[in-house]
């Protein structure tokens, strides 16, 4: 029983710190939320360089083959760096691919995403639809798709969209297919944007139907996700003590005052819950796949809350200034609520908890 | 990572498990008296059987257990529904204590019959005016040779009606600053100088009681950690409450939250069971959580023991966690009863009721709000 990382582990983690916090300083961050790319490709290569691009995909095929315990650590540090990347959402794609990619599919794809050459992403949420993550209504027609996803993370940056489709089935859209249309979506958190993709017609090349291994890559998709969000909460708790042991009123520095010491000592309470749940529920994916579902989906809920508790708990500590444009805590907060509601929010994944635990 | 037990601890949690099963006396009987009795008699037991304070070096009964195997059997005990050891303040806070403040010769006295449950332990530390700030105990020793003679007043000291050895905190120099006039003594109940009141609590029960001390006499070796260090000593004691206690904690939280799921599936509120209303599923589900928490955090604060020596800062949120997680599911239990909340008919109304210690016993959550906002995060002191 040990809950430390190994050696590989911690070094895949400190790399991703100095790295992360040296690539993307608060400016750089700043300055990719208010680009229309959001990114550039001398960053995009950076990230391939270190192989993170290849993470989950299986040496033979590519990658580095490692598991989801490395994710949630490379995950959480990008949260903590507030990276603005498409990597989660090409990791993503890539791990519904290497869980049910057809044999043509692999071949054709898992290289350039490993290496980083292509990239991908899941158009997931249907224009009108549930608020359920895996209830979409669309249906292919012969070979052919034809439908309105909205919320898409990263689309523009994407070459294959994995679209998900009624009764748990997934296609795989070419984003070169002229009938496909990606347009810019206002979102909330602008350091990932967002885009409604239009399917007219486009070729739908069907992922197999291997519902409890599509399963597996949405939990560890929902546990980075969760991670993410334990890096994100831990950054806005680290500015909201800082600025009480340096804010002065009424004489003394305001982290004297009970009324914000507690909100800290709160906001620990629960960043160190979401970490432990994230950790756990990494580790349950690659050693103890049983468990996973379950601990995926306490972790998503837990941090989902409390991503969001932490950083507006964060923000009340700062007064007016941290209502400012100027102040870089809303980008957490807006990434942290976003999050939120990615892949299944907070009570989604709490039905699913009830639901699993026999309730 | 690894969170899994390995062979070894596979087999400690294995052997531990047969014993309980094999030897578990069955349901205690009602009554503090006749409870008493029983409690001692299992911890007799447990100790014949080297199952009484198993972290314990093994010289002085106990059985050398790692921290990983203690945190085992305070899960086991739990689940396996043990009657708790009669001595358990002895066993969870004195015994670790004078391990590590006594001396050779204290240990060789005082551990033994903690064990066996022989003699039964107390801790007075509270007193009328001095709760939350413990270090303005006013409870005063006065030197007289070889003996202290000690007199003051504590309150809310639990099984005092039992016990035999008293762990008090008294001020034995009051022109010392406030945290360093204390010294911590063994003082022994059985004499008239100390008369022993039970106070009755909010579930109807008397577990806790107060002290009247009035010239008690203490001999001098009866110190333990060496005048003037009391508050030093009474802070391990402290930490033991916070820190040992967290295992059987967490897992009694899981085992009333599995009753918990058995009644809302069981309890029909307006034409379903009550498992089926959305909102009860989702407090039950966020509770799983909670109590999902309160394990990892657990084992991440052993991980960090073991790495480091000292609790890392996930320890420290432990009791408090705790607290609320037990308090906000005997709330949902009351919500679950409907109209019957209003009856005091089953187990759950005690244990609503005793859960509103827990956010005051052994600390209130504004003090533990307070340490972790100053030693763990540090922000600023209050004074
Ligand atoms: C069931 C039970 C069993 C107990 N058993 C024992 C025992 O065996 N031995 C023993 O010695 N004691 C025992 N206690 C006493 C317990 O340790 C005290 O009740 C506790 O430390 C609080 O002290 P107090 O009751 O004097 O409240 P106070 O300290 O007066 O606190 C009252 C309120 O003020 C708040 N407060 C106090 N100071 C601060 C501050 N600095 N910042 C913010 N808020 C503050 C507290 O959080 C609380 O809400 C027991 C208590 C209970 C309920």
């Amino acid at each position: 029983m040990n809950f430390d990382f190994n050696d590989d582990q911690r070094a895949i983690k400190r790399t991703a710190h100095d790295f992360l916090t040296a690539r993307y300083p608060a400016a750089t961050v700043r300055a990719l939320a208010g680009d229309d790319r959001g990114f550039t490709d001398e960053q995009w290569n950076e990230l391939a360089e270190l192989g993170w691009t290849g993470l989950v995909v299986p040496e033979a095929e590519g990658g580095l083959g490692l598991g989801a315990v490395e994710l949630v650590v490379i995950q959480e540090e990008l949260g903590y760096a507030l990276a603005p990347t498409p990597f989660f959402s090409s990791v993503a794609a890539t791990l519904l691919l290497v869980a049910a990619g057809t044999e043509a599919q692999r071949e054709r794809w898992l290289g350039p995403l490993a290496s980083g050459e292509a990239r991908g992403t899941i158009a997931l949420w249907d224009e009108h639809g549930a608020w359920s993550p895996d209830q979409s209504e669309v249906e292919a027609s012969g070979d052919t798709l034809t439908a309105t996803k909205i919320a898409v993370a990263d689309a523009a940056a994407a070459d294959v969209l994995i679209v998900a489709a009624a009764d748990g089935r997934h296609y795989l859209v070419e984003a070169a297919d002229p009938g496909v249309r990606i347009e810019p979506e206002r979102s909330l958190d602008p350091t990932r944007k967002l885009f409604k993709v239009a399917l007219d017609g486009v070729a739908a090349d069907s992922l197999a139907l291997e519902p409890a291994r599509i399963a597996h890559a949405y939990q560890t998709i929902v546990t980075a996700l969760a991670a993410e969000i334990v890096g994100v909460a831990q950054h806005a708790m680290e500015m909201a003590v800082s600025y009480a042991g340096d804010r002065k009123q009424f004489d003394r520095p305001i982290g004297a005052y009970q009324a914000v010491s507690h909100r800290c000592s709160q906001m620990l309470l629960e960043v160190e819950g979401a970490r432990s749940l994230a950790y756990w529920a990494g580790w349950a994916l690659d050693h103890e796949p049983d468990a996973a579902a379950r601990a995926a989906s306490m972790a998503k809920a837990y941090a989902s809350d409390a991503g969001f508790r932490v950083t507006a708990s964060a923000m009340q500590v700062h007064g007016g200034i941290g209502f400012t444009w100027e102040h870089d805590l809303h980008f957490f907060l807006k990434r942290a609520e976003a999050n939120a509601h990615a892949f299944g929010d907070a009570r989604w994944h709490r039905d699913r908890v009830a639901e699993l635990s026999g309730v | 990572m690894d969170l899994t037990l390995s062979p070894s601890e596979l087999a400690f949690r294995d052997e531990l498990r047969a014993w309980l099963l094999a030897n578990h006396p069955g349901r205690e009987p009602v009554g503090d008296e006749a409870a008493f009795a029983f409690r001692r008699d299992w911890q007799r037991q447990l100790h014949a059987a080297g199952w009484a304070g198993v972290s314990w070096p093994t010289k002085y009964g106990g059985r050398g257990a790692t921290l990983i195997e203690q945190a085992i059997y305070n899960e086991e005990v739990v689940r396996a529904k043990a009657p708790q050891a009669a001595n358990v303040l002895g066993l969870a806070m004195g015994g670790p204590t004078v391990i590590a403040h006594g001396t050779e010769e204290q240990r060789r006295r005082y551990l033994q019959p903690i064990l066996s449950a022989e003699e039964i332990w107390c801790q007075g530390f509270s007193e009328p005016d001095s709760g939350s700030d413990l270090a303005s105990v006013k409870t005063r020793a006065t030197r007289h040779g070889d003996e202290w003679v000690v007199t003051g007043q504590k309150v809310w000291t639990t099984f005092a009606h039992h016990a035999k050895w008293c762990m008090l905190v008294a001020r034995t120099d009051s022109d010392a600053p406030k945290h360093k006039g204390l010294s911590y003594f063994l003082m022994d109940m059985d004499q008239e100088a100390v008369q022993v009141r039970p106070l009755v609590q909010i579930t109807g029960e008397a577990e806790f009681n107060e002290l009247f001390i009035e010239e008690a006499r203490i001999p001098h070796e009866n110190i333990i950690g060496g005048e003037g260090n009391g508050w030093a000593v009474a802070i391990t004691t402290l930490m033991h409450e916070r820190a040992t206690l967290a295992f059987g904690l967490q897992v009694s939280a899981q085992i009333a939250l599995n009753e918990l799921i058995e009644k809302a599936r069981s309890t029909r509120a307006n034409g379903q069971p009550a498992s089926e209303d959305p909102v009860i599923r989702q407090r039950l589900a966020q509770l799983l959580i909670e109590a999902e928490v309160l394990r990892l955090n657990a084992y991440r604060g052993l991980t960090a023991i073991m790495r480091d020596g000292v609790p890392g800062p996930e320890g420290s949120l432990g009791k408090w966690h705790w607290s609320e997680v037990s308090q906000s599911l005997t709330e949902l239990a009351m919500e679950i009863a409907g109209p019957r909340a209003m009856l005091a008919e089953d187990e759950w109304t005690y244990r609503f009721l005793r859960a509103r210690a827990n956010s005051i016993e052994g600390g209130t959550t504004e003090i533990l709000k307070n340490i972790v906002a100053e030693r763990v995060l540090g922000l600023p002191r209050m004074r």
